[in-house]
């Protein structure tokens, strides 16, 4: 199922299929956030940032960027 | 090195020893390694041409350099910049990976072995990726990077000194096959990490180089990327399920059901630490005790048989506001205890790894005012000095946001030189008019806010931070950065200060600050309905915002005037150098207007007030 990533709830597990903005796209392959990679949900903060976490590593993302991330839900 | 025509000449470059360049990602433990080579003999000098500072020492022949922390080396902003141009001039890289971490840290690793130096990998906070049911298969790990790779727990001394023992063993590691193609073509026009750096489009080194980028960044970051994954899925192996304590924290950080009351904890501690000990025991001590019971009468007694204090030199050197009384009373006396008490804290919660956490939080609040959560940093320190948070608006992303924080900090944040004073006349009021005045204060900081995030043309920038995991700070990287960053805003902040005092004491000596107060004496009696003494108690407040506050304290009033001068003089503009460093961040134009702004929304809604109640 295809969605943005502010509309994944918690505990859910996704994969980044498109990030549509260009200048934080090329940043965000450094921290590890890229179109293909696999993340859970592990909190989503009412109207605020979504907390995408891989292993170890945790990382935020605004609302409004997160409306600008495609993704699809997985089982794994 | 057989290197081209650079145009931007820097630091490290006339170093003649090998230069031994430690790199990691923020929060990797990058500096217990640099003090554990360098020992006590650091050598702290800003980087040329920018705000950052960087730390060299000695190690054998070595001349050690640390790096501020990185993703990648690229030039994003300009801590990166400094780091590329410092990585680009390294003999050997010792490279600190958060094992914790190995996906996010082994980008930078796979990059600098692009580059072609020679490199030895740090595997740092083994002990912790062991704490969470997690292994990596180190010989593997080395064999697929081509470099030598060495499990440490830097805090807890394991490893560091193979460490060291190993540091001729660098070597360059399997670099991408399809990246040294692509390189060949730049020939010897310059070096090999320069060739990469151009091919990942770095304009300033291409320009350095005279040559044109290609537009490949994305690509080759991917490729990377991909490269890395491959080798995190090849090492890592889990042992079992579960989670350390430092996990688990870090998420009750971020749920708001247990978020929030741990950060109104948080910001009850820091008020106890701050707000009643440093303001009151320590500041009572340094500036009662010793800078105006001691030092002021000193140099008065000193330099009086000289000069004459009422002359215009006398004024300027040691009359009320003089360079050689009220600088150093207020600078050493008031603002260094604050500064430090506020700087160790901000260490403390960045280097706990409980900051981005913070900014996660309280992001959603902010978006609406045209901010991220990362504001919160400058908003924070507001409450210590406004000029040391102002100077802080710099990390912020956009020109937009730094233009709105710079706003919010002179308008609506008090500054703790005035917040004592202030809440010891707030404290003598109803509790209606307490209610009013912080209702008051709110209500401008989130409707000046708002209004500038609709009115101002382009976007804000959105929130990406990494959340490092929860770790006990170190002492020594505490201080270490407290006095950095102290060092720093004594620099910048004490000519501003200087500046400010002759500035005001020209005005009272040529007899042009009575001249004001009289101008705005209509204001404060016609639309403010105050007593016409108020007048001068805004423009001591002008000089230093304490002063102002103090000022009302003499002047009999109602109720309702005190809490519309209160209401006033903390919106009203702040001290003279914190306009002064508004200036110097944001040009004439934009301060000037950000000046006025304030001057009127102060006396617009005094006047509201004045006229409601």
């Amino acid at each position: 199922m295809n969605m943005t990533l502010d509309k994944v709830s918690r505990g859910n597990k996704v994969r980044i299929t498109k990030i549509n903005n260009k200048d934080i796209k090329t940043q965000a392959i450094r921290i590890g956030i890229y179109e293909g990679a696999d993340f859970l949900c592990s909190e989503r903060l009412a109207g605020g940032p979504v907390i995408l976490q891989n292993r170890m590593q945790e990382v935020a993302i605004g609302r409004r960027l997160a409306e600008g991330i495609e993704v699809e839900r997985i089982n794994k | 090195m057989n290197c081209c025509n650079n145009n931007n000449k820097n630091s490290i470059e006339g170093i003649k020893d090998k230069k031994l360049v430690l790199a990691g990602n923020p929060n990797s433990g990058k500096s217990v390694f640099f003090n554990h080579l360098t020992g006590i003999y650091v050598d702290v000098s800003n980087f040329p041409g920018t705000t950052v500072d960087i730390s060299t020492g000695k190690y054998k022949d070595y001349t050690v350099v640390d790096t501020p922390g990185v993703y990648g080396v690229s030039s994003f902003n300009e801590e990166e910049t400094v780091a590329r141009d410092v990585i680009l001039e390294a003999d050997i890289i010792l490279n600190v990976v958060d094992s914790v971490h190995l996906g996010r840290d082994l980008f930078l690793t796979k990059q600098l072995i692009d580059m072609g130096k020679p490199i030895l990998v740090a595997l740092n906070m083994i002990d912790e990726l062991q704490k969470n049911g997690m292994t990596i298969d180190v010989k593997l790990l080395e064999e697929l990077l081509g470099v030598p790779v060495i499990p440490t727990s830097a805090v807890k001394n394991i490893g560091v000194s193979d460490v060291l023992a190993s540091l001729e063993q660098a070597r360059q590691g399997n670099r991408d096959p399809r990246l040294t193609e692509m390189m060949k073509k730049f020939g010897n026009t310059c070096s090999k990490a320069e060739a990469l750096m151009i091919l990942e489009d770095d304009e300033i080194v291409a320009e350095r180089s005279g040559v044109e980028t290609s537009c490949l960044r994305d690509d080759i970051y991917m490729e990377r990327r991909r490269a890395v994954e491959d080798i995190v899925d090849k090492v890592l192996k889990e042992t079992s399920k579960g989670a350390s304590f430092g996990i688990l924290l870090g998420r009750w950080m971020l749920r708001p059901v247990t978020g929030i009351p741990m950060l109104l904890l948080t910001l009850y501690a820091m008020y106890k630490i701050i707000g009643i000990f440093v303001a009151g025991t320590v500041v009572g001590f340094t500036e009662e005790v010793i800078m105006e019971g001691m030092y002021r009468p000193f140099i008065i007694s000193v330099l009086s048989p000289f000069i004459s204090e009422g002359s215009f030199i006398g004024s300027m050197l040691i009359g009320e506001f003089g360079i050689l009384t009220m600088v150093p009373v207020y600078i050493i006396g008031l603002l260094l205890p604050l500064i430090i008490g506020f700087y160790v804290l901000m260490a403390v919660l960045e280097d706990s790894g409980y900051l981005p956490r913070i900014a996660a939080l309280v992001d959603r609040m902010l978006i609406s005012l045209g901010l991220n959560g990362k504001a919160i940093i400058p908003i924070i320190l507001g409450f210590g000095c406004v000029t040391m948070a102002t100077m802080t608006t710099r990390i912020l992303g956009t020109k937009r946001e730094k233009i709105i924080a710079t706003v919010l900090l002179g308008l609506a944040i008090p500054c703790s030189a005035q917040l004592g004073v202030i809440m010891g006349l707030v404290s003598g009021l109803d509790v209606f008019y307490i209610i009013t005045y912080i209702t008051v204060i709110a209500a401008i900081f989130i409707l000046v806010g708002t209004v500038l995030n609709k009115l101002m043309p382009g976007e804000s920038s959105h929130l990406l931070i990494d959340l490092p995991t929860i770790r006990l700070p170190m002492p020594g990287n505490v201080v270490k950065k407290t006095f950095q960053k102290t060092v720093m805003f004594l620099k910048e902040a004490v000519p501003l200060f200087i500046y400010g005092a002759l500035l005001i004491s020209v005005l009272g000596h040529t007899g042009a600050l009575s001249y004001i107060q009289q101008w705005m004496t209509p204001i404060t009696e016609g639309l403010l309905k105050l007593p016409p003494e108020t007048a001068t108690a805004f423009i001591m407040g002008i000089i230093r915002r304490d002063f102002g506050a103090a000022g009302l304290t003499s002047i009999a009033m109602t109720q309702q005037q005190l809490l519309v001068s209160l209401i006033v003089m903390t919106l009203f503009v702040p001290c003279i150098a914190a306009i002064m460093v508004i200036f110097k961040e944001r040009g004439t134009k934009d301060a000037l207007a950000i000046w006025l702004g304030s001057f009127a929304a102060a006396f617009i809604t005094g006047g509201i007030i004045a006229w409601l109640i």
